[in-house]
């Protein structure tokens, strides 16, 4: 069987499965189109949330991302875990307590103000829908991948499955769904790595493999991967290079933004009780951790792989010829990714040899002229197709890539599917029943449900084919936004009793612009190019990139919401023994409609 | 975070005290050891590389964890100890 149809077998048969359970577990009322009707396990919430938080950015690009550049993109292993801990300590059971459905109707009822639900709903939906595009953009690429055919079709078939399963089956069907996207992508990220850390380390646990020693030289592996890369004039693995100030605020924007995205914490209302609120959140961090304590060692691994197939006779030898790439079968996934114009290679001086090295490191310069050397032959390395090449790389057998091709396609469609159900809710609930028709009935809540889920996606699959940036870029600012505008209105609400609706509005507002402001800047206005005054690499503050903004974002939104609070009127006393009521477990009964 | 004196004022003070140490921790883990503090723990090597690189790529994420299980835990017991548990 070729490889071609190995991948639509794995693809095939896993979509079979989420549909099937989809159909299996439709909702039939409101609470349970949203919620699940808080049947669900913390356990099977843990890994159904786990599977909705990890989207193509992690199990597709992160490990890409460690892989070329080590030590300092750690920020994404620390932030996108720990705002797991923000979330279980200061939201989670807080939330549950209040028993409502959804972010933004806490935020109306503890604000005393449709205002605040209204710029809550206008907050989610921002930060929602810039995330999907970024994911639907991953739809595409992973399913065009595959099926060997064009992105655009890739898009539309991705769509499609994700109307299907997530417009029909509700909360109730994508939790299930997701708890099997999990196993399909754990397995599909762990057994790839279980390999190539046995081959290289000789231990089964990628994650204590990255420290073990390499069978072959006998070193620890890091310092082996130190001395290839720093021979070849790349920045050493494990040292730090960008600015620390930095480093801490994108880290810290990372977790804020995690525990501020509205399909995360909406998860933690489909718990039975306040305590399994605080156990999901931990199961939900175990889940994610399993994949997270692998990444760096998918990273570090491949990084050594890829430098040793470059340079077979060591990096004092003679690097890998053209014609071994071409006709040796180890090499044969450079052939196939090379079609897509993410891998690429030229023999700029002619010897018949692919030379890959930092030619912008002075130190290397003598060495390049000395054996005639024009200049980094492997010209293309897209970060992103690493994990996805992995098992290629690595020279494991064809049913581990087909299952590798399913485990990108469940992270991004489950992140996806999450998505969509946090801005059919926004919208549906808390703009139409809420806001706009309050007396509307439960059908036509969830008809209303369903079609802004597929006005969703079509929005989504439009702005995917001409998308305003990469998808890191859509992304970064999904997490800014969230960051500013969510996070901080939320916690405000629990611990403190003297921030209003005044202060709470301006707040938000005051976090949203600034950090959208700043993003604009650098990434240019609505990421129309060229319209941007600033760049990353030398933003408008100091060493404080567009990506790490978030966090400053966050504390102005802290410092409005104060300032403001003590100069207008005191919280009624009804809203201050809600607060008190909201901190604690007695008394938590289901979920009651509200607007 | 403000004093306020609700109904259940103990709790909610034994409740932020918890808050304030976990989130100590957490902030030392990850800003601390793997980001600010690991040039001086720079001399505890850890297989090919050093303690600090260790906290930033795995050791974090691990002292997560234990932090939400424990937070978990102790706080169940609170809510028993201080009578406001669900049952």
């Amino acid at each position: 069987m070729d490889q071609f149809t190995l991948n639509l077998l794995f693809v095939g048969a896993s979509f079979a499965l989420y549909i099937g359970i989809a159909i299996w577990a439709r909702a039939g009322s409101t609470s349970e189109f949203y919620a699940a009707g808080r049947g669900v396990h913390p356990v099977t919430n843990g890994m159904a949330t786990a599977a909705d938080w990890m989207s193509a950015a992690s199990f597709i690009s992160m490990a890409g991302l460690i892989a070329f550049t080590g030590y300092d993109n750690s920020s994404f292993l620390m932030g996108w875990t720990g705002g797991y801990v923000l979330l279980a300590l200061l939201l989670a059971p807080y939330l549950r307590k209040f028993g409502k459905f959804t972010v933004s109707e806490f935020i109306g009822d503890r604000f005393y103000s449709p205002t605040a639900r209204l710029v809550a709903v206008i907050c989610l939906l921002v930060a929602s829908i810039t995330y999907v595009i970024g994911q639907m953009q991953g739809v595409g690429i992973a399913f065009g991948r595959f099926l060997e055919i064009d992105a655009f079709w890739g898009l539309l078939i991705g769509s499609c499955v994700v109307f299907a399963y997530a417009v029909f089956g509700g909360m109730k069907g994508v939790t299930y769904t997701q708890v099997a996207q999990y196993c399909v992508l754990i397995t599909a990220y762990t057994i790839p790595a279980v390999f190539i850390s046995l081959q290289l380390t000789g231990n089964p646990i990628p994650a204590l493999g990255l420290f073990g020693d390499h069978t072959a030289s006998g070193e620890p592996l890091l310092t082996k991967l130190n001395q290839i890369v720093t021979d070849l004039g790349f920045a050493e693995y494990t040292a730090a290079h960008g600015s620390t100030i930095n480093m801490v605020l994108f880290t810290l924007s990372l977790m804020i933004g995690t525990a501020g995205l509205p399909h995360v914490i909406m998860r933690f209302f489909t718990v039975p009780r306040v305590a399994d609120a605080r156990w999901s959140a931990g199961w939900t961090l175990v889940f994610i951790a399993l994949l997270y304590l692998t990444a760096p060692a998918v990273g570090a691994m491949a990084r050594l792989n890829i430098s040793e197939l470059m340079w077979p006779n060591g990096t004092d030898g003679e690097a890998v010829s053209v014609e071994q790439i071409e006709t040796d079968p180890e090499y044969g996934w450079m052939a196939t990714w090379q079609k897509t114009g993410l891998l690429g290679w030229e023999d700029k001086n002619g010897d018949g040899k692919i030379q890959y090295y930092n030619d912008a490191n002075a130190d290397l310069q003598a060495r390049a002229a000395e054996n005639g050397w024009e200049g980094n032959e492997l010209t293309n390395f897209n970060r992103d197709i690493l994990v996805l090449a992995n098992p290629e790389i690595a020279s494991l057998p064809g049913w581990v890539i087909g299952l590798v091709a399913a485990g990108g396609l469940a992270a991004a469609l489950s992140t996806a599917a999450g998505l969509l159900l946090a801005i059919s809710s926004a919208v549906s609930h808390d703009l139409l029943k809420g806001q706009l028709t309050p007396d509307m009935s439960e059908k036509s809540e969830l008809m209303a449900a369903r079609i802004s889920m597929a006005a969703a996606i079509v929005v989504a699959v439009l702005l995917g084919l001409n998308p305003p940036g990469f998808a890191a870029q859509t992304v970064a600012l999904a997490f800014g936004l969230a960051a500013a505008s969510i996070f901080p209105a939320l916690m405000m609400g629990i611990f403190s009793t003297r921030i209003n609706n005044t202060g709470a509005v301006s707040g938000m507002l005051a976090g949203l612009l600034v950090t959208l402001l700043y993003i604009f800047l650098h990434k240019g206005w609505f990421f129309i190019p060229d319209t941007n005054a600033f760049t990353d690499d030398n933003p408008l503050l100091g060493p404080v990139k567009s990506t790490s903004f978030g966090a400053i974002g966050a504390a102005v939104n802290f410092a409005v919401a104060y300032v403001v609070s003590g100069m207008t009127k005191e919280t009624p006393q009804e809203i201050k023994d809600l607060v008190q009521s909201v901190r604690i477990p007695r008394g938590a009964g289901t979920a009651v409609e509200g607007h | 975070m403000s004093q306020d004196d609700g109904p259940n004022n103990a709790y909610w003070q034994a409740n932020l005290r918890l808050i304030y140490i976990s989130l100590a921790i957490w902030a030392l883990v990850s800003f601390g050891f793997g980001i600010v503090l690991r040039p001086m723990l720079s001399g505890i090597a850890l297989g090919g590389a050093d303690i600090g690189f260790w906290f930033a790529q795995q050791g974090s994420i691990l002292v997560f964890l234990a932090l939400i299980f424990f937070y978990a835990w102790r706080m169940n017991r609170l809510d028993r100890e201080h009578g406001v548990d669900e049952d």
